[in-house]
């Protein structure tokens, strides 16, 4: 017995959110053979597309948009998928199981999937609003990318991944770059030392001007140009300022409708939350990981996919619902240099460290309990994988096993997966 | 008819082992070999999805798995087995002739 099943094939399915997230679950919904009512509701004018590449390839290259759309616009007709775009959920009525929307009209739902995304958290100090560019949409990426000129001198607030990803294309564009960042190094909490310096390097020795410790305090016209002043008293003169300070869940409309919401909607290992016809997935869903048996928000290209499809398939499905269970991975490319991760950083643990973490190919992995919690590789993708498979398996590995490089990954897999011997 | 002109040589038997692909070359096209159990597949070596090289992709069973973004297809059959990949792979027919792995020229 499936009651989501049973609901969404009475009540159709209303997906509101249209990126990655919303249209892999309706795209999913039609490929397990659901055959209710589905419609997807998105606030953007675009059909449903990938972000990842609004920060790197569409950066790079002008005489082409590098637009990861998820199908051909036909794509949605054609499998009877109700798309709604340019239009966004105002208020979710609950109790009458229905969403308005700002054209006015109301859509009652059997089930209904929140994949509301993320919004930029926009810097707030004077002369932002004016100058300031953010990388989220397809229309930022683009108004950004013309003016991305050789010579140009770009100011880049944040060094996380997306300040970082868009220093790294500014430059290969020929663009005079500096990074300012309020903390000690680049990508906060999310990267361990050896990361951070690996990244801190690259970057210099691409001739970014780096900045730390020093925060945006407001920026104001000069002539054509911007004036950035930080609290340290230095003025930064640029051409173009991207600010990349991290999102903010759009949970908004969870919230309003009486459901747990704590920097993002809250879900189970099935994406529900405390309403049994609600689901959220996505960007903006905290969701309990049961891998790492604690509950997580995580704003990556596998997450928004794979946790879509598994609810959708849930949905559709007429069996016992499975659980979203992954190992949580995440990439990043700048100067044509590759990074994967796996897992999430801990506070404790020990590092391996394989190969140089000097070189441009290397990868290093963080032990707790003898157990792989966080992996990361430069350029090492093929070494990685073997990784993750021994993380879901809780696998016990010490630190000579990574570093070793006489021992290989897979055959450090193969031998967690071999039988115990009966001594 | 001569059977020999319709095949192409690959590589060696040795080349490939079940958890290390190897690419190679099909007239102008870049393939992937993989060895699964005691059998030898090729399909072609670029992802339908992106630009990931196959060959250095993941193998689990007998499904490889793109470096690019994980996506999936059946080596045997060269059908997209996981999203983000829906678009088959082309694949040869395999024949292992004096420990070569050749395929039949399309």
């Amino acid at each position: 017995m499936n009651v989501l099943h049973d609901n969404a094939v009475d009540g159709g399915v209303v997906i509101v959110g249209a990126g990655q997230a919303g249209g892999r679950a309706a795209e999913t919904l039609r490929s397990e053979g659901f055959e209710g009512r589905v419609t997807l509701i998105g606030e953007e004018v675009e059909r449903p597309y990938e972000r990842p590449s609004l920060s790197k390839e569409m950066l790079l290259d002008t005489s082409v948009e590098t637009i990861a759309w998820l199908h051909a616009p036909e794509f949605y007709a054609e499998q009877d998928i109700a798309l709604k775009l340019g239009v966004s959920a105002t208020a979710i009525d609950r109790n009458a199981r229905s969403i308005s929307l700002s054209d006015g009209s109301r859509l009652e739902y059997g089930v209904l999937l929140l994949a509301t995304g993320a919004r930029v958290r926009m810097l707030d100090v004077p002369g932002a609003a004016e100058h300031c560019h953010y990388v989220r949409s397809l229309e930022d990426s683009r108004a950004l990318r013309a003016k991305l000129v050789a010579g140009k001198r770009v100011v880049v607030i944040g060094a996380g991944f997306i300040g970082l990803e868009v220093a790294a294309a500014a430059t290969t564009r020929g663009c005079d770059v500096t990074v300012i960042e309020a903390t000690d190094a680049p990508l906060g909490r999310v990267a361990p030392p050896l990361l951070r310096d690996y990244y801190r390097v690259l970057h210099s020795s691409h001739g970014v001007a780096l900045r730390f410790d020093a925060q945006v305090v407001g920026m104001a016209s000069d002539g054509d140009a911007v004036v950035v002043t930080t609290n340290t008293g230095e003025t930064w003169p640029a051409d173009i300022v991207v600010a990349g300070i991290g999102v903010i869940p759009n949970a908004e409309l969870a919230q309003a409708a009486g459901l747990g919401c704590d920097r993002g909607i809250l879900v189970d290992a099935f994406g529900a939350t405390g309403d049994p016809r609600v689901l959220a997935a996505g960007d903006v869903a905290r969701h309990h990981n049961p891998l790492l048996d604690r509950a997580i928000l995580l704003e990556s290209w596998q997450n928004a996919q794979n946790q879509a499809i598994a609810l959708a398939r849930n949905i559709a499905s007429k069996g016992d619902a499975v659980p979203y269970s992954e190992i949580p991975w995440f990439w990043s490319d700048q100067y044509g240099i590759n990074l994967q991760i796996y897992g999430l950083l801990e506070d404790d643990g020990e590092f391996a460290v394989r190969g140089d973490p000097t070189s441009d190919h290397w990868l290093m992995a963080q032990i707790r309990d003898g157990r792989i919690v966080f992996a990361a590789g430069i350029n090492a993708a093929r070494d990685l994988r073997p990784l993750r498979e021994l993380m879901k398996l809780g696998a016990v590995v010490t630190r000579g096993d990574i570093e070793d490089q006489a021992i290989a990954m897979p055959e450090l897999l193969r031998r967690a997966r071999a039988p115990r011997s009966v001594a | 008819m001569n059977e020999q002109s319709d095949l192409i040589d690959v590589c060696a038997v040795s080349d490939v082992m079940p958890d290390m692909p190897v690419k190679a070359d099909v007239d102008g096209v870049d393939v992937a070999v993989f060895q699964v159990d005691s059998d030898y597949y090729v399909t072609q070596d670029l992802c339908t999805h992106g630009p990931g090289s196959l060959a250095e992709g993941y193998v689990e069973g007998d499904e490889i798995e793109c470096p690019f973004h994980q996506g999936k297809f059946s080596i045997v059959t060269g059908q997209p087995t996981a999203a983000p990949c829906n678009i088959p792979l082309k694949i040869w027919q395999v024949v292992v002739r004096d420990d070569r792995v050749c395929v039949v020229r399309q």
